[in-house]
């Protein structure tokens, strides 16, 4: 009898102790990084892309969700921009996801969005989780914030809990961090406007359609 | 004996749930299965209780009562035995009702859920053994 209790209260203790390393463990993001790219990952894909085909102006955007900047961009200057000028038909956006291996949610929610994208609510995600970047960039468990997110949007949860688990997209996010490396992307937002590097000053509402303009304006005689 | 060590591993299976559902642990060690659509669902909540919190409360008193059966005084008794019959009867049910929303109606099947089904499967199963037996598993039968 005595060792039943002995074996009891051992398995008491290696149980607390599990558990209580689980809890102290530091937040695993879920989705695996620095991964070998394969060119499954990136066949036809070259970005998020919004606005028209025949756009004179193309924008290319490296961000990172975890980003303060970024989400700054993303909630203020670019409504305006998506409103006037890619709606309008004068730009063309390209986002591309460059998670800094700083900020250990970036990774995950990159591959939320690109879940969403899977039912066609990618810009929709997008926003809801640079949005909500004050509540998931501390969490614990950001994964679930953005699980919340796609909730609300009303995606088919089976499909996008799937799509998360199997982490299909991590070699495809991969892909672009070192699409931006090549072009020498080193911090976010950095924007690429018809192939020049610019600043998020030079894709301000203002500058952009002054750069739209010029294109426009008759030549010099 | 078999139950109490089984009653201890439900108390952890179900601790770790509820862990997860108060955020305290990041994610779900789950492989392929879907525990987080089980456990976000609104079927992860009975009458507003987590349904975690449930197994927790419910493997503590079947730890309690298996425990309460190996003690002198009442190893002769076969009240404490068929309370812990009972118990996890309830418990069973419960967990095959669990089961039923995780195939035919959420559509997904967490690992841990089965297993907490299996664990109280486990435990009525060597309660009814014991008192068919009419072992006594007291110090004097050791």
């Amino acid at each position: 009898m005595r060792n039943f209790y002995l074996v009891l209260g051992g398995a008491a203790i290696i149980g607390a102790g599990i558990l209580v390393y689980m809890v102290r463990r530091p937040a695993a993001t879920g989705i695996p990084v620095n991964i070998v790219v394969t060119p499954a990952d990136t066949a036809g894909f070259a970005g998020y892309v919004l606005g028209s085909a025949s756009a004179p102006v193309e924008v290319i955007e490296y961000s990172d969700y975890q980003c303060p900047y970024c989400q700054g961009f993303a909630l203020i200057q670019f409504p305006t921009v998506k409103e006037r000028l890619i709606d309008g038909g004068q730009v063309r956006w390209r986002f591309r996801d460059f998670p800094l291996e700083q900020h250990p949610a970036a990774h995950t929610a990159a591959h939320s969005t690109a879940c969403a994208d899977d039912q066609g609510r990618y810009w929709e995600q997008h926003h809801a989780i640079f949005e909500g970047q004050a509540d998931w960039s501390e969490a614990r468990n950001a994964a679930r914030e953005f699980r919340s997110y796609a909730e609300r949007l009303g995606l088919e949860m089976k499909a996008y809990d799937d799509c998360m688990e199997s982490a299909k997209y991590a070699g495809r996010i991969q892909a672009s961090v070192e699409s931006g490396v090549r072009l020498g992307v080193n911090s976010t937002p950095t924007f690429f406007v018809n192939g020049r590097p610019a600043t998020a000053a030079a894709v301000s509402y203002d500058r952009l359609k002054a750069f739209v303009d010029s294109l426009s304006a008759p030549a010099a005689p | 004996m078999a139950a109490a060590l089984l009653s201890l591993s439900g108390v952890f299976v179900s601790a770790y749930l509820y862990l997860y559902k108060l955020g305290k642990i990041g994610s779900l060690a789950c492989g392929a299965g879907g525990c987080e659509t089980v456990q976000l669902s609104r079927w992860s909540t009975f009458f507003g209780v987590d349904v975690a919190l449930i197994g927790l409360a419910g493997y503590a008193a079947l730890l309690v009562l298996s425990l309460a059966g190996l003690q002198p005084r009442w190893s002769e008794s076969r009240g404490v035995s068929a309370m812990l019959i009972a118990a996890s009867g309830v418990g069973l049910l419960f967990a095959i009702y669990l089961t039923y929303l995780e195939l035919f109606v959420i559509h997904a099947i967490c690992r841990w859920c089965v297993a907490s089904a299996v664990i109280v499967a486990a435990i009525f199963l060597a309660a009814v053994v014991d008192r068919r037996l009419g072992r006594r598993t007291g110090p004097d039968a050791a």
